[in-house]
């Protein structure tokens, strides 16, 4: 018989997912305005919504496990860099319009195999977010895929960039599949999959993408870690925090 | 005062329209899930289109306005996301409705079935996305006029 989890683990979890999307779907809207051309800006745009509607699900469902009286909002906005949880991958920055789209293509499909496995969660509301993340996010991958693969199999220039992005971003993957403790008291508990066992359905998928790309692959192992436990974030997430949450910072519980 | 029956009440809110594509109502979407008298309250289930679809919180507004308008005071609104919400759930007046103003409907097969102006079949997709988070971009190689797409969800 296994021991009833500690609450406090549930929430930690919860903080990984919502932050993840949180800030990734910050960081897709800075790109709101400027894009290359206006199809890719409204795409990078509704992507950005899909991932802060989902923060709103997951962070509204971490304050009620909390139960401190926190809302979503005052998680999102009222922490600082070290009690957030988001994965170091999400943090980075946007560089070019294919750095940004390699990032999303690295995160859709963890993304992806995360939500599939999240669906048969033994807890019902993380299974019920799944499943309604898990529509949007087939919808980002797709997109995500097909334009690494056209630019990856493009000009010598546009392949470059994104072979060099690759490079860059490659080492933050190793993190969203590194266990901890808290990882493996959920996974014990049937409530989110062990972080491991995702490995080969996403590897599978992203090198035959990756190879259709015409990209290489890194042979390195060395990963980045910190993000999730919120031990060592990158130095870029304070820079997005400054942004994301003056308003309420210059103007406390300032509402529309 | 009377209660209004469960019935009533849902052809009251097939006259609410859809505050992106006002020619259809939110029962034709789909997303009324639910209608329920508790007592004296009637509870209304919604559920989100698209997670971060900023729409949902004008539509929660305008179902208890609505509802108000026709005398009923003491409404709940309880927003649902699972099962999640499919365009399957459209009702076929919406999905009619949608081609005459110019969307074309969702199609299982992943893209409009026609253009909704002159229904041609030679189409081309612009977008992945459009002016709303269920949209996304054609357009018609024949009349050359870009629409709508009601995406498949």
């Amino acid at each position: 018989m296994t021991q009833p989890h500690d609450p406090k683990h549930l929430f930690e979890f919860l903080l990984r997912m919502g932050d993840t999307t949180l800030i990734l779907g910050h960081r897709i809207s800075e790109w709101c305005g400027k894009a290359p051309i206006l199809e890719e800006d409204i795409a990078l745009a509704n992507t950005a919504l899909d991932l802060i509607g989902q923060t709103q699900m997951w962070l509204g469902l971490a304050a009620e496990v909390e139960g401190k009286g926190r809302s979503a909002d005052d998680l999102a906005m009222l922490r600082d860099a070290w009690d957030f949880r988001c994965a170091l991958l999400v943090e980075q920055p946007n560089g070019d319009f294919g750095q940004t789209m390699m990032r999303q293509f690295l995160f859709d499909h963890w993304h992806l195999v995360q939500l599939t496995a999240l669906q048969s969660s033994t807890d019902d509301r993380i299974a019920a977010i799944a499943a309604k993340a898990a529509k949007e996010a087939t919808y980002h991958a797709e997109r995500s895929a097909d334009l690494v693969i056209r630019l990856g199999d493009g000009t010598e220039e546009s392949h470059a960039r994104m072979q060099a992005a690759l490079d860059l971003l490659y080492p933050y993957i190793g993190e969203l599949f590194t266990p901890d403790a808290i990882d493996n008291t959920l996974a014990e508990h049937g409530i989110a999959p062990d972080p491991a066992s995702l490995r080969p359905a996403y590897d599978a998928t992203v090198n035959a993408i990756l190879a259709e790309a015409t990209l290489t692959r890194p042979d390195s192992t060395f990963a980045h870690k910190g993000g999730r436990t919120g031990a060592r974030h990158s130095e870029h997430l304070g820079h997005i925090l400054t942004q994301m949450q003056w308003l309420q910072r210059a103007y406390p519980g300032a509402t529309w | 005062m009377v209660r209004p029956t469960t019935d009533q009440v849902w052809d009251w809110l097939d006259h609410v329209p859809d505050p992106e594509i006002p020619v259809i109502s939110v029962v034709d979407l789909g997303i009324i899930r639910g209608v329920e008298w508790q007592g004296d309250t009637l509870e209304v289930t919604l559920t989100p289109t698209y997670s971060g679809c900023p729409a949902t919180a004008v539509i929660e507004r305008s179902v208890a306005d609505a509802l108000r308008a026709h005398g009923i005071d003491a409404t709940r609104i309880k927003r649902q996301i699972a099962p999640p919400w499919t365009t399957d759930w459209l009702s076929d007046k919406g999905r009619a409705t949608l081609e005459t103003y110019g969307i074309a409907p969702p199609n299982p097969a992943g893209g409009p079935s026609r253009c909704p102006r002159c229904q041609s079949q030679n189409l081309d997709r612009i977008s992945q996305f459009g002016s709303t988070p269920c949209k996304a971009q054609w357009r018609c190689r024949d009349c050359l006029e870009p629409f709508d797409y009601f995406k498949c969800h």
